[in-house]
């Protein structure tokens, strides 16, 4: 049964260290997959800082994003000028091929109609053709996985048109690593597929080092292939869990009648083969060799590790589709997922991971937009020895003891966030690996006293 | 394009001076401009960071759920007591709250926090959202201050309200009201003194008491690392103020003169020379004969037992150039002094919130040539950086990542560190940083050949 922190009281009107960041954010990340892009964030200086902050924290590189700098007179008297100067201070120093626009809280409050004015602003500079794309992102209004596909959403809405059918798939991914990003790449060439990949920020948000220093960054989902999405053979969209409502995938489909594959990200064995049989539907391509052994491997390493797995009981937390699919993998592998837990409020997740657990033995407590302070209070109910989820559940490690593999955004406090790699066949390997691990080291810290204290001390 | 953007931003001009090239003055102090990238945050920020580290408050965000997320125990701040302040409560504002007011649901938070916690003291900080709704955080908060009978404290911290310094005098405002006693009665005074503008990262507020102990100095409080409730409503009682971080500190310390009688100094634990100065400064301050003795006595001894460490790191950086970009002005002054200590010059210099007194000291310091900035931006520090031949950057989490792409040493800064920079103890740890970065062998490998091109690529 999911739970909901309304129904769990005392804490009803209050979040307890959230599970989750606010719209905008997640807006940032999608526009930063997109070729020469800039984002200004229409607001106050500060919400573009913290997120700006947040994500350099994690993908250690530089991450420049505009504010409209909104002060009391922009908040008593609209924000237009501000925004207006934004535009073109943005352009004097980055030259960028397209401006996103996202909003916050601040600028929704006041009623800002950012497509009216970004819409006055080309025709004045006459530059109607330059791409601006808006997102509504207020952060009372989701989570940033909510804002995430919404902006990707909107992206599509404002520049893919109905053109001539071609032979690529749309391929659509949640905000996985850029290492992620680049094996499902490499998955598809080697599938010798045609593909639009978006977002791609595996170059933007993971830059080699390279001199001269440039401050936009080589790479991203380019324009030209956003605005031909719509002729594409099929969309793959790997987001089971989001509603259609913000959909980019429904939208394609809807608007120019692409056929649309929702599924998982492709981690574990399950989901890998549905992605894979999903192209091979599509295109009638076969598998090549290289892809099978993979997997063989994968099947190799999951039954030399299945006797340690199945000693754990994990707590999953995070984004609700990065949730899913390692819950999926942790099904698979008999780690028993004790306690699975989004900040986000999305309404298919409790029915999907109730599927995905139906067959364990004990009943996984679900925890839908909850907070940090309930998930640890489930994770102790749940006896629960390994976390999986983003850094912030250093939380369950410190007061619960609970060791943490790092996975997905943000990673804070260890190096790497960006380069972890966890999709595909080999990916979810590397990532079953670092579980086993991890419940290793934690059974072998402590394997000669707790022997000791239990048996030697009682006799 | 109708307009030409070559060129830098004209509106930031006056934020930039170089020493000796130009006598005009530097402009500080105001709001950033939009699009500029400013790398400030906001008014809340300022709020946040000052109050955070008072470690037996219940610190409640009142507004939606980012805010919170983005500064959940983001600072260093250590604790010798209670845990409480490492926890962010948010009310998680929704859109219906929005539209019907968030009022019953922070009377509800507060109520709910204040029985599973126990706490004397309640912050509740505004965000922009709560200025434009128009929630009456002043009632609420008297209302439950009455209902609990503790201290419930607003603090007027709306993002669009000013800058970060403005988020400053919001923490100033509430700390006032904290310690302002209940009765009209006269202030009993003793002969300690409050220590402001410390907020104990990484112990450093402990390294500084203990200085005060050898020399017979009494400290009654810090403002606010390692604080609590108790300790703080003493404050009125000290006989002297000392002021380290002024940015944060100085409106409040004018306040308590007027309101308390008790003067205040500016010192500065940073490098071996402040420390020295600041030591000997407030045992004449203080004007008993035995401080006096003891300082010069702990002066000698710690001076002498770290000088020849500084020496030996000294030897290898000689003739290096650094370049500062920190949050206040009186780090940026201390920093080049203490750059000095070990031979490096200072070639570019500036801050997110300094003072126009600061920036004229700063100015007073350096040489000529150097550049001297407020409230910079990444690609004002990329051109001063790459032109001033810059081999190192100081500053925080997102400035980290720019200097690395552009193949720069870098000195953190900032609120997140694991390691003391305070007092002579930190003086080591500094020169060890510069050293760590500067001379590491990876810069090494950014020259190296690298790879031969095949004969293919010859054809």
């Amino acid at each position: 049964m999911a739970e909901k922190n309304k129904e769990n009281v005392p804490f009803r009107n209050v979040n307890e260290n959230p599970c989750n960041m606010c719209m905008p954010m997640g807006g940032i990340l999608a526009l930063k997959g997109i070729e020469q892009s800039m984002v200004i964030v229409h607001g106050s200086q500060g919400c573009s800082t913290y997120m700006r902050r947040h994500i350099a924290e994690h993908f250690n590189e530089p991450v420049d994003v505009g504010s409209s700098s909104l002060n009391e007179k922009g908040t008593i008297y609209g924000g237009e000028k501000n925004l207006r100067q934004a535009l073109d201070n943005i352009r004097k120093v980055y030259h960028p091929a397209l401006i996103g626009i996202v909003t916050t809280c601040l600028a929704e409050t006041i009623g800002e109609d950012i497509e009216r004015i970004t819409g006055q602003y080309l025709i004045d500079k006459e530059m109607e053709e330059f791409p601006i794309v808006t997102a509504s992102t207020p952060g009372y209004g989701g989570s940033h996985f909510e804002g995430y596909f919404f902006t990707l959403k909107r992206i599509l809405m404002q520049l893919t048109e109905a053109v001539e059918k071609n032979n690529k798939i749309n391929i659509i991914i949640p905000n996985i690593s850029p290492a992620d990003i680049r094996e499902i790449k490499r998955m598809l060439a080697l599938m010798q597929i045609e593909y639009v990949l978006y977002p791609d920020f595996s170059d933007t948000l993971d830059r080699p080092f390279a001199k001269p220093y440039t401050k936009m960054s080589n790479g991203g989902t380019k324009i030209t292939d956003i605005r031909s999405m719509g002729g594409a053979v099929a969309t793959i969209q790997m987001g089971i869990t989001i509603e259609d409502g913000i959909s980019p995938g429904k939208y394609l489909e809807e608007e120019f009648g692409i056929p649309l594959y929702n599924i998982a990200i492709p981690m574990g064995v399950e989901s890998t083969d549905a992605f894979i049989n999903t192209l091979v539907e599509i295109t009638g391509k076969n598998v090549p060799e290289s892809i099978k052994q993979e997997r063989g491997r994968l099947l190799d390493g999951m039954i030399d590790s299945h006797k340690y797995n199945f000693q754990g009981r994990s707590v999953i937390f995070g984004e609700p589709e990065m949730v899913y699919a390692v819950t999926k993998i942790c099904v698979e592998n008999g780690v028993f997922p004790a306690v699975v837990a989004t900040g986000s409020q999305i309404g298919k997740f409790n029915q999907l991971v109730t599927a995905a657990v139906a067959e364990c033995v004990e009943q996984s407590k679900i925890l839908i937009e909850t907070d940090f302070s309930h998930i640890l209070a489930a994770s102790k109910e749940g006896k629960v020895n390994i976390g999986i989820g983003p850094s912030d559940g250093r939380y369950l490690t410190e007061k619960g003891d609970i060791p943490l593999v790092r996975l997905g955004f943000p990673i804070h406090d260890r190096v790497g966030g960006q380069r972890l790699l966890s999709v595909g066949y080999t990916g979810t390997m590397m990532l079953l690996d670092r579980i086993t691990n991890t419940l290793l080291e934690n059974k072998y810290k402590s394997y000669r006293s707790s022997m000791y204290e239990k048996f030697y001390q009682q006799g | 394009m109708a307009e030409d953007l070559a060129g830098s931003i004209t509106e930031r001009d006056d934020f930039i001076v170089t020493k000796g090239k130009n006598k005009k003055q530097l402009k500080c102090d105001t709001d950033s401009s939009a699009g500029c990238v400013s790398q400030r945050a906001c008014v809340y920020c300022g709020a946040r960071v000052v109050l955070n580290p008072i470690t037996d408050a219940i610190h409640l965000v009142h507004g939606p759920i980012g805010c919170a997320t983005y500064t959940w125990d983001i600072r260093g701040s250590l604790s010798s007591g209670a845990e409480l302040y490492r926890n962010s409560f948010s009310t998680d504002l929704k859109e219906q709250d929005i539209i019907f007011g968030g009022a019953k649901k922070l009377a509800a938070a507060i109520d709910g926090l204040v029985n599973k916690y126990q706490a004397k003291l309640v912050f509740v900080y505004s965000t922009c959202i709560v200025g434009v709704i128009g929630d009456d955080l002043e009632a609420i908060c008297n209302a439950a201050s009455r209902r609990h009978n503790i201290e419930v404290i607003p603090v007027e911290s709306s993002g669009f309200i000013g800058n970060k310094s403005a988020g400053y005098r919001a923490a100033g405002d509430a700390l006032l009201r904290l310690i302002k006693p209940s009765a009209p009665a006269v202030i009993e005074k003793n002969n300690s003194i409050n220590y402001l503008g410390d907020f104990n990262l990484a112990g450093e507020a402990w390294i500084i008491q203990n200085y005060l102990r050898q020399m017979g100095v009494e400290l009654n409080v810090t403002f606010t690392g390692d604080s609590h409730y108790t300790a703080l409503k003493s404050a009125p009682k000290a006989k002297l103020n000392i002021i380290q971080c002024a940015g944060s500190m100085i409106y409040l310390a004018g306040k308590m003169e007027e309101l308390y009688q008790i003067p205040y100094i500016q010192i500065s634990f940073l490098g071996i020379e402040d420390t020295a100065t600041s030591l000997r400064n407030i045992a004449a301050a203080l004007g008993e004969e035995s401080m006096i003795v003891k300082a010069e006595e702990l002066i000698a001894k710690e001076t002498a037992r770290v000088e020849d460490i500084i020496k030996g790191y000294r030897t290898k950086l000689e003739g290096k150039k650094a370049a500062i970009f920190v949050g206040g002005g009186f780090k940026a002054i201390s920093l080049i002094k203490q750059f000095r200590e070990i031979g490096i010059d200072v070639v570019m210099i500036g801050t997110q919130t300094g003072r126009k007194e600061e920036y004229e000291i700063m100015n007073e310091l350096v040489d000529d040539g150097t550049v001297i900035l407020d409230d910079a931006n990444p690609a004002e520090l990329e051109k001063f950086m790459m032109e001033k031949g810059a081999n190192l950057l100081v500053g925080g989490v997102k400035e980290r990542p720019l200097a690395y792409k552009l193949g720069i040493a870098f000195i953190d800064h900032n609120h997140d560190r694991k390691h003391p920079l305070s007092g002579f103890e930190g003086a080591i740890n500094f020169a060890e940083e510069v050293y760590s970065t500067v001379c590491s062998p990876v810069w090494k490998s950014l020259n190296a050949l690298g790879m031969k091109s095949g004969v293919a690529n010859h054809g």
